[in-house]
C-alpha cells in the first residue's frame, strides 16, 4: 500500500503541475524569450576590453583571442609615425653633422703631434668595441630595411631581389643580435668605472665640450660627451636587445599586445640609437684629428690626450691608474717595434 | 566581380569544429597551424556564443599595409592572398592582424618564424591555378574550380557563410528577421568597416 502511494504521489503532482501550466496563458510570439537578449555582443565586448577572448578546443591556446583591433594603432605607428621619427632623427642628425663639419671643420690637434703615444684602449677593449660596432652597422642597415626598404628599395630592386635580400637581412639581424648583446654587456662592464657622471662633467658641459672655439675643458678618461655615448649604448642597446628578443621568440613572454609595444620601443630606440651613433662615428673619424687611433691602434698621441683628456693623462703619467697594465707613455718608435 | 566575405552566424554555431577539421584536411595544413578556429565566448555562462574565425580578407587589409616586402595582393574577388616566395617571416602581419590569422611554422631561426601561412579562402596563391606547387604551398584552389571555401560548404548548421558579401549579408538579414534575433556579423565592422543592421 505504502509503495503504491509512493508511486502515485509524484504522478498526481506531475499532472497537477501540467494542468497549472496549461491553465496559464500561452505566451504570444512577441513575449517569447529572446535568446539573444543576454548573448555576448561584439561591440560591447570590444568597448570593455579592446579585444575579445574566449575558449578554444584546439591545442593552440593563443588562438583563443578572437579579435584584437589594436593592430590598427600599431599599423599607424609602423606606416606613418615611425617613418617620420626615423627620417627626422637620421636625416636631421646627418644635416647637423654636415653643417657642423662645414662650419667648424675637423677639430685639429692644436699643439701638433708630439710623436709620443700612450695606450688608451687595450686589445680586448678594441675587440669588444669593434665586435659591437660591426654588428651594430649590420643590424642598423637590416633593421632600417624593414621600415624604409619597401618605399625606397623595393621599387628599385623589384619584388624577388628585394625579398631575397630582406630574407638574408632578417637572418643577419637575428643572428648578429647575439654578439651585439654580448658586446653591449662587455662595454657596460668594461667601462662602467670611467663613466659615472661627476663634477668634471658639469664644467665640461658648461664649456660646450670645446666643440666651439678652441676651448679644451679638462676631462678624465671619458668626457661628458663620451659618457653620454656610453649610456646611450648601454641603455639603448639593452632596450633594443630586450625588446628584440621578445619579438624573436614570440609568445614566450607576452601576447600580441606586448609584441606591438615591444616593436614600437625597439624601432624608436633603434632609430634614435642610429642617429646618436652617426654623431659618434663622425667625431671618431673625420670630426677630430687623432681620435680614430684610440680605437684603431689603441694608442693616442700624448698631445691629443693632453688636449682632450688632460686629467686622465696626468693620472696615467703619475702611474696611479690601477686599471691599465701599460700606463707609461712610450716612444712611438719603440711601440712600432 | 563578387566581393567574397565570410560571415559566421554565431546564433547557429554549435562549436562542432568541423570547419577547422575540414580546412586542415583539405589543404594539408602543417602541424601546429590552424587556418580556422572556433572561439567560444562566455563559455558556460548565459549568452555563450561560438564564432568560427579565420582570415576575414579585410578591405584595406592591415597585413598587406605593414608587410615590409609587400608580399600580399588582393584578387578581383576581394580575397587577400600572399606569396610565400616573397614572405620573409618577420611577423609584422601578425602584429597588425585583428583576427590572429597569420601563423608561422616553427622552422625559422631558433624555431621561430618560417613563411607565413593563413586562410586563402580556398583560393590558392600566385602559382598557376590547381598546380602542384600551388597545392604544396597554399593548399587546394577550390575557388578556381567554381567552389566555395570548404569550411562554409560543409558547415552542418549553415552557421558559417561564404560567398559574395551582399548575398550572404542578405541571407543573414532574412534569418534575423525570421527568427527575431541575431548577435551580429562578428568581425565585419573591423574587417569591412560595415555591419549588418538587423
Amino acid at each position: 500500500m505504502s509503495s503504491f502511494a509512493r508511486f502515485i504521489r509524484p504522478a498526481i503532482g506531475a499532472w497537477a503541475l501540467l494542468l497549472l501550466i496549461m491553465a496559464a496563458p500561452v505566451p504570444s510570439p512577441a513575449q517569447q524569450v529572446n535568446p539573444t537578449a543576454s548573448s555576448v555582443n561584439e561591440r560591447q565586448l570590444l568597448q570593455e576590453m579592446d579585444r575579445i577572448q574566449g575558449r578554444v578546443s584546439i591545442p593552440d591556446q593563443r588562438s583563443s583571442v578572437l579579435m584584437q583591433p589594436a593592430g590598427r594603432e600599431w599599423r599607424e605607428f609602423r606606416n606613418v609615425a615611425l617613418l617620420w621619427i626615423g627620417a627626422v632623427a637620421i636625416l636631421g642628425m646627418l644635416a647637423v653633422l654636415v653643417i657642423f663639419y662645414l662650419t667648424r671643420g675637423m677639430v685639429r690637434l692644436e699643439s701638433g703631434r708630439s710623436g709620443r703615444t700612450i695606450v688608451r684602449f687595450n686589445a680586448f677593449e678594441r675587440f669588444a668595441h669593434w665586435m659591437t660596432a660591426t654588428c651594430f652597422i649590420v643590424l642598423a642597415i637590416s633593421g632600417l630595411n624593414i621600415t624604409f626598404g619597401r618605399p625606397l628599395l623595393l621599387p628599385l630592386m623589384g619584388f624577388d631581389a628585394f625579398s631575397e635580400w630582406s630574407q638574408w637581412a632578417k637572418f643577419a639581424h637575428n643572428y648578429l643580435s647575439f654578439p651585439f648583446t654580448i658586446g653591449v654587456v662587455l662595454i657596460f662592464l668594461m667601462w662602467i668605472g670611467g663613466n659615472i657622471p661627476n663634477k668634471v662633467d658639469l664644467e665640461w658641459v658648461k664649456r660646450g665640450g670645446g666643440l666651439f672655439g678652441h676651448d679644451h675643458p679638462p676631462a678624465r678618461r671619458f668626457n661628458a660627451g663620451q659618457k653620454g655615448i656610453y649610456w646611450i649604448v648601454v641603455i639603448g642597446g639593452g632596450l633594443v636587445a630586450a625588446t628584440g628578443y621578445q619579438l624573436m621568440f614570440p609568445f614566450y613572454l607576452t601576447g600580441i599586445e606586448g609584441m606591438q609595444i615591444a616593436q614600437i620601443i625597439h624601432a624608436v630606440v633603434a632609430v634614435l640609437f642610429i642617429a646618436a651613433m652617426l654623431a659618434h662615428i663622425y667625431i671618431g673619424t673625420i670630426g677630430m684629428e687623432g681620435a680614430f687611433e684610440a680605437m684603431g691602434s689603441g694608442e693616442v698621441d700624448v698631445n691629443w690626450a693632453r688636449e682632450h683628456h688632460s686629467l686622465w693623462l696626468d693620472q696615467e703619467l703619475a702611474g696611479s691608474s690601477p686599471n691599465d697594465s701599460q700606463p707609461r707613455p712610450r716612444q712611438a718608435a719603440s711601440a712600432a717595434e | 566581380m563578387a566581393r567574397m566575405k565570410f560571415l559566421c552566424d554565431a546564433d547557429r554555431c554549435i562549436e562542432c569544429n568541423a570547419c577547422v577539421t575540414a580546412c586542415k584536411n583539405e589543404h594539408e595544413v602543417p602541424w601546429g597551424i590552424n587556418r580556422r578556429r572556433v572561439v567560444t565566448i562566455a563559455d558556460g555562462k548565459p549568452g555563450e556564443r561560438s564564432v568560427s574565425m579565420a582570415c576575414m580578407h579585410c578591405t584595406d587589409a592591415p597585413c598587406a599595409a605593414v608587410c615590409p616586402v609587400n608580399c600580399f595582393y588582393t584578387t578581383a574577388d576581394g580575397v587577400v592572398l600572399h606569396s610565400k616566395d616573397l614572405c620573409i617571416g618577420c611577423g609584422y602581419c601578425f602584429y597588425a592582424c585583428p583576427f590572429g590569422a597569420p601563423q608561422y611554422p616553427k622552422v625559422g631561426n631558433f624555431g621561430s618564424r618560417g613563411k607565413m601561412d593563413k586562410c586563402t579562402y580556398c583560393a590558392g596563391g600566385p602559382e598557376a591555378d590547381g598546380s602542384k606547387e600551388e597545392y604544396e604551398k597554399y593548399g587546394a584552389n577550390r575557388l578556381a574550380e567554381g567552389k566555395l571555401p570548404l569550411c562554409a560548404e560543409m558547415c552542418s548548421t549553415k552557421s558559417l557563410l561564404a560567398g559574395d558579401g551582399e548575398i550572404i549579408a542578405q541571407i543573414y538579414k532574412e534569418r534575423v528577421l525570421k527568427r527575431g534575433y541575431g548577435s551580429g556579423a562578428w568581425g565585419w565592422k573591423t574587417a569591412y568597416r560595415e555591419t549588418i543592421e538587423s
